[in-house]
């Protein structure tokens, strides 16, 4: 998959007003993993189908 | 998140619901066919309401309506709708939790939700990251089931099945109290709250037709005080019975009531009518009813 379509995929928009669920920290946006990172609360969320997973069960757990 | 982290995340309170379950019941729910019949109603009542409200919105949120029926709604009043759902497949831009909002402070011009926030656990904490996530002068509206849902149908129940096993377990969620919300949107720091219900009756053939469309919308018993066991068949046919007996209309059909609360209220804003501070007052009061003032070191049965 190129970079622009990765870039597409998700509303810039939308990513500046996203944080995380958990710390209502800022989110690192990963274009080539699809996570949208939340450094305080180490996780890592999905974005699956363009659509962010904005949910800590779903996240995936960081390494130190 | 390590189990200890949710451990002390939730220790802090008694939960009622279990929402992970929740979750997965709504997920099933949205790809089998979710019945949309109250949700439509609910989406027309907030086109009205929103109507009323003369002024156009940057950013909307719908946040957790269990389908996307609101988004059309906002879309028509925002330049930019969104819609947060809160499981996968409910067709949406972000899939989130109304207990723990992922939207930055001050991001939001409107946010509405439909038939979702009597679900969560901790309702003013989701109050209150609702009124974090809107900016000054935003509008929160939401629509959410009150105590009077079910009310036929948890009485049915409650009778069969202390008659069928000797004893009785929450079967049906337990809803807001109207009193309550004005106070929590308040709290919230909501400026304006305005809290009103209604009643909505809908008419089945029998007790199963509801059973049935609960089932459909993942309303099945997600209560954390849940017994494991399945509800007895004997126990379902009991309540069907008896709420035949209890409720049916001269025409044999049986009135189901959803109370819809609908909660709304502003983020503050310097333009928004407040109480004046006390002593500012430029009339006295006495002038206005036509007494005498009596001052403040006097008893009123003192003679001037």
């Amino acid at each position: 998959m190129s970079e622009t379509d990765i870039t597409t995929r998700i509303d810039p928009k939308l990513l500046e007003i996203l944080v995380c669920p958990l710390t209502k920290a800022t989110l690192e946006y990963d274009a080539a993993k699809q996570e949208l990172i939340s450094r305080p609360a180490k996780l890592a969320y999905p974005i699956r189908d363009g659509i962010p997973i904005m949910l800590p069960e779903e996240a995936r757990q960081l390494e130190e | 998140m390590s189990s200890q982290e949710t451990d002390a995340r939730l220790s802090d309170q008694t939960l009622v619901f279990d929402r992970a379950l929740g979750r997965s019941r709504l997920k099933r729910a949205l790809a089998e066919g979710y019945p949309d019949f109250l949700l439509q109603r609910a989406a027309g009542d907030l086109e009205e309401r929103l109507g009323t409200v003369l002024r156009e919105f940057k950013v909307a949120a719908d946040l957790g309506t269990p389908l996307p029926l609101a988004q059309p709604v906002i879309a028509a009043k925002a330049g930019n709708a969104l819609r947060m759902a809160e499981a996968e497949g409910g067709g949406a831009d972000l899939v989130g939790d109304l207990e723990a909002l992922p939207f930055a402070a001050e991001s939001l011009d409107l946010a509405v939700s439909l038939l979702a926030l009597q679900g969560v656990n901790d309702l003013p904490g989701a109050l209150v990251q609702i009124k974090r996530a809107l900016r000054p002068d935003g509008l929160f509206m939401g629509c959410l089931l009150g105590g009077r849902t079910l009310q036929e149908l948890r009485q049915a129940l409650l009778e069969a099945e202390s008659e069928t096993t000797g004893g009785v377990s929450p079967r049906v969620a337990p809803f807001a109290d109207l009193r309550d919300l004005g106070s929590l949107l308040q709290r919230a720091g909501f400026a304006l709250p305005v809290v009103d219900s209604e009643a909505v009756t809908v008419r089945y053939r029998d007790a199963f037709g509801l059973f049935r469309d609960l089932k459909a919308m993942g309303w099945s018993n997600t209560l954390t005080a849940r017994r494991k066991a399945p509800l007895r068949r004997e126990t379902l046919l009991r309540a069907a019975a008896l709420y035949a007996e209890r409720f049916a209309d001269p025409d044999g059909r049986l009135p189901a009531t959803f109370e819809f609360v609908w909660v709304s209220g502003w983020a503050p804003h310097e333009s928004q009518q407040k109480p004046l501070r006390p002593g500012s007052a430029k009339a006295r009061l006495a002038d206005a009813l036509g007494v005498r003032e009596i001052g403040a070191g006097e008893k009123p049965g003192d003679k001037g």
